[in-house]
């Protein structure tokens, strides 16, 4: 089947089975590797990615179905491909929100999705907002500081 | 810049989503593997039915054990009963379920999935048994009946009859330290291209390069220098992926055949069945001691689960043994156990690897005869602590801790804790009523790095004339942060700023030789090689015809001075070990237990960890949380279970009960630095720790806050079904 949709800003149009997963389209299709898959069961959350905006387990979601949406991966996240890290991803950096970093681009996407919806959580928040991630490294511990530090501290009152 | 905390260079990568995890690899030409597993646990294979497979679309090859003729994979474990054999693939008997019976090589991945389901094979059921109990049994089906015996390994070191003579109180207590799956978040893959020089290249997820190069030559049939292992960025590991497994192995053997690249990434479901398991044993703890709370006398038997097949931790009863007795000074002590294969996957190392098991048994004994003798179990611990000293001390069992301050650990615990206030909480919330329980757990632990199976470690430093220091270890990381760590050492002894400092690993063809990272050793072992390498490169400078240096020449200059020299500024080391090193540490946790419906909430995990001197406390900390969550996780959530039919019931992430954030607090961890005389940079490991006390401190804070219901004891995990259970009797 066609499919046609902007991954990362850029505008694509490819030939793909039904049954492709979004997951296997970005890293097979697309040759995006940094979508990790760790799991089988849309549990781990490493798949996430943004779906015009907002985070999705792209395991979960067949290709066909992103027809004329916007994809957001771990690659498009930054300022250019070399260019400055966006704000999460420098408080993962700043904060050790990361060891082995399977997990880390789809939990800095989660997380980019969870602040996008609340732009000041509370620790308990971030915490139930990264429910669908899994990290077996840090704990979570300076990835939720990390997120903590992304949101940053609260503006002057309205 | 030692003990300072530097932020990981190798971030930036991983934040772009530029990992180099083998998966990630472009292999053009590759063809993609993929195993059909036994969906029994014991049987006899009468045939394997692969004809409708071979004419799947885009299927090259389907291979089974016949047409394979290899000798059998050599074992894991030299100590364990050789008569144990395993097949490449299985040939006429399974032995687990998930064991691999046959691999499709195929042009694309669901070509292989759906080829591999109509592979059809004919099992004749055997009886099953699961338990290692019930295995070590007489009578029971025998896993192999070649061996007579399902005894993979017996460490008998004799029975003590008068082992408890004159204590006064004496408690005795069956407890299960229960089998749990590593699961690193990347499983297994590897990938296997033969090169027209007849050299083999093996990409791995591994824990070390040169240990999969010095098993797969042999299997291969070629000189190590024919293969070139590279492991690129591992996404963790935890003791999972120390060899390699058959399946990992048969890549390069299946790339021969098919006189094409092969390649292969289990799915979450295959790690779960067959990466192998950790922990699983059955503990006997009996401790007796004085009614003013003096433990004389300490006995652990056990039961270790070997699973189908020995691999590593069939001999993880020698760690346990090593400190069976923990931080405390026990003058008697008793150990023996017995390895026992079962119908289940193998059991494997898993991060603490036999030191978590240790701790657990001494420090659930120390509760329950604390509750025995009636006295505070902070108290009881103090009363029979190895004194400050005492080092280096000499247990029971003829193990030598190095050095620690065991007293000041426990002492900074209870005080950031707040110990007597939690106390006054508890008691309160106790008197009114409550629903919910306080519970109030402690741990304390001592554990082995840099074990006497693992002590060396190769390292090099050289400068080139472009005044970059390039550092090359044989330890291969997977998260632990080597490229900022050993970075750091250099710079350090060389007054180089960090970014001049490349680290290298993980290619065996840069790299001639090296252990891995296993057993919270790197820094100690690998570390060292680098620093000392560092510090004659540095002497190779000061050499130098006019000393260049110390005459305000740059290491640019001075390394092309070298050169004109004839003598380049570059050094290699062999880090020998000889004193094993033993990192200590108080946990203490505090839950919330609610007696309606058994739930239990980890309100707050406070942990003291000395590992000695620390490089890079960011780092440091990072292993503690991650070490501390795993705890966390076997003490209240996790568990690998099988059904009677030998059926794995966690067969997936979904089942399996991984700690997610929203289950786990924000840690509260201090490190002490109690150096190490072991080594110059008075280091000790800090991988293991958080995994090593944290189970206990949770398991005996749940049992705390139901002491008063006559609860006595939990097994982990402390699910709130089973503390349901356990007040609804």
């Amino acid at each position: 089947m066609k499919v046609a949709l902007g991954v990362n800003g850029h505008a694509r149009e490819d030939d793909v089975e039904p049954r492709l997963l979004l997951a296997h389209y970005l890293r097979d299709v697309a040759g995006l590797t940094g979508t990790n898959v760790g799991c089988d069961t849309s549990s781990c959350g490493a798949c996430t990615v943004l779906l015009d905006g907002r985070a999705v387990k792209s395991c979960t979601v067949l290709a066909v179905q992103v027809d004329g949406r916007q994809v957001t991966t771990i690659e498009g996240l930054a300022h250019g491909a070399s260019g400055d890290l966006h704000v999460v991803q420098e408080a993962f950096r700043r904060c050790h929100g990361l060891q082995c970093g399977f997990c880390t681009p789809g939990m800095v996407l989660a997380a980019v999705s969870l602040l996008a919806d609340c732009p000041q959580p509370t620790e308990a928040q971030v915490r139930a907002g990264l429910e669908g991630n899994l990290c077996r490294c840090t704990g979570y511990h300076n990835i939720v500081a990390a997120v903590l530090a992304a949101a940053g501290p609260p503006g002057p009152p309205p | 810049m030692r003990g300072t905390r530097v932020t990981r260079r190798e971030d930036e990568r991983f934040l772009r989503g530029r990992g180099t995890y083998v998966e990630n690899l472009d292999l053009p030409g590759a063809l993609f593997a993929t195993f059909v597993r036994s969906d029994r646990a014991s049987a006899l294979i009468r045939s394997v039915e692969v004809d409708r497979a071979r004419r799947c679309p885009g299927v090259v090859d389907v291979v089974t054990a016949a047409d394979l003729a290899l000798a059998p994979f050599p074992p894991m474990l030299a100590l364990s009963n050789q008569a144990m054999v395993r097949h490449w693939l299985a040939a006429d008997r399974v032995r687990f379920a998930g064991e691999a019976v046959a691999v499709v090589l195929s042009e694309t991945r669901p070509a292989g999935v759906d080829a591999a389901a109509s592979v059809t094979v004919d099992y004749e059921p055997l009886p099953v048994v699961v338990d290692p109990e019930a295995a070590a049994a007489p009578g029971a089906p025998l896993l192999f009946p070649e061996a007579g015996t399902n005894v993979a390994l017996d460490l008998q070191f004799g029975r003590d009859e008068a082992l408890f003579d004159g204590c006064e109180v004496v408690v005795h207590r069956r407890m299960v330290n229960q089998r749990l799956a590593s699961c690193p978040l990347e499983g297994r893959s590897a990938a296997a291209a033969w090169g027209d020089d007849g050299r083999l290249t093996h990409w791995s997820s591994t824990q070390s390069a040169h240990a999969v190069r010095r098993r797969l030559a042999p299997l291969l049939g070629v000189a190590e220098a024919d293969v070139r292992v590279v492991a690129p960025d591992v996404g963790g590991a935890f003791g999972a992926k120390m060899d390699p497994t058959p399946e990992e192995a048969l890549l390069g053997l299946l790339a021969r055949r098919a006189g094409r690249p092969v390649r292969w990434t289990e799915t979450r479901t295959e790690s779960m069945l067959s990466l192998g398991h950790g922990r699983a044993q059955v503990q006997h703890v009996e401790i007796g001691g004085t009614r003013a709370g003096r433990v004389l006398a300490y006995r652990l038997t056990v039961v270790q689960d070997s699973g189908a097949y020995p691999a590593h931790a069939t001999g993880l009863p020698i760690l346990t043994r090593m400190m069976a007795s923990g931080v405390y000074d026990i003058a008697r002590v008793e150990f023996n156990s017995t390895s026992v294969v079962t119908n289940t996957a193998p059991t494997v190392a898993y991060r603490g690897a036999g030191r978590p098991e240790a701790t657990a048994a001494i420090e659930r004994a120390m509760d329950l005869f604390a509750a025995a003798v009636g006295r505070d179990p902070a108290e009881v611990r103090r009363t029979n602590l190895v004194p400050p000293g005492a080092f280096p001390y000499t247990n029971a069992v003829g193990t030598v801790y190095d050095s620690g301050d065991y007293a000041t650990a426990l002492d900074r615990v209870l005080d950031r804790a707040g110990y007597a206030h939690l106390r006054v909480e508890q008691a309160g919330r106790r008197a009114a009523g409550a629903t919910v329980l306080t519970g109030i757990g402690l741990s304390m632990y001592v554990e082995v790095t840099a074990g006497p199976s693992a002590p060396d470690e190769w390292g090099a430093v050289s400068v080139t004339t472009a005044g970059r220091a390039v550092a090359r270890t044989g330890s291969s990381p997977h998260g632990q942060g080597h490229e900022t760590g050993f970075a750091m050492l250099v710079a350090d002894v060389l007054g180089l700023p960090l970014d001049d400092v490349d680290v290298v690993f993980g290619d065996t063809d840069a790299i001639p030789t090296g252990t891995g990272t296993l057993g919270s050793r790197s820094l100690q072992t690998g570390g060292m090689a680098v620093h000392r390498a560092a510090a004659e490169v540095l002497a190779q400078a000061h050499r130098l015809p006019g000393d260049p240096l110390a005459a305000g020449a740059t290491w640019a200059d001075a390394a092309a001075a070298a050169e004109r020299h004839g003598r380049p500024l570059a050094a290699e080391v062999t880090y020998r070990g000889t004193v094993s090193t033993f990192p200590f540490g108080a946990h203490l946790a505090v839950v919330d237990v609610d007696v309606e419906t058994g739930h239990v909430a980890l309100r707050r995990l406070v942990a003291v960890d000395d590992a000695g001197r620390i490089v890079n406390p960011l780092l440091a900390e990072g292993q503690v949380h991650g070490g501390v969550a795993q705890g966390a996780g076997q003490a209240l959530w996790e568990e690998v279970r099988y059904d009677g039919d030998g059926r794995l019931l966690t067969d997936s992430l979904a089942h399996y009960a991984v700690p997610r954030a929203a289950d786990l607090p924000t840690f509260e961890s201090e490190l002490m630095e109690t150096p190490t005389p072991a080594n110059e940079l008075g280091a000790k490991g800090i991988g293991e720790s958080g995994a090593v006390g944290a189970p206990a401190a949770v398991q005996n804070a749940v049992v705390d806050a139901l002491a008063h219901l006559g609860v006595e004891h939990l097994d982990m995990p402390c699910t709130a079904e089973r503390v349901w259970r356990a007040l609804n009797r």
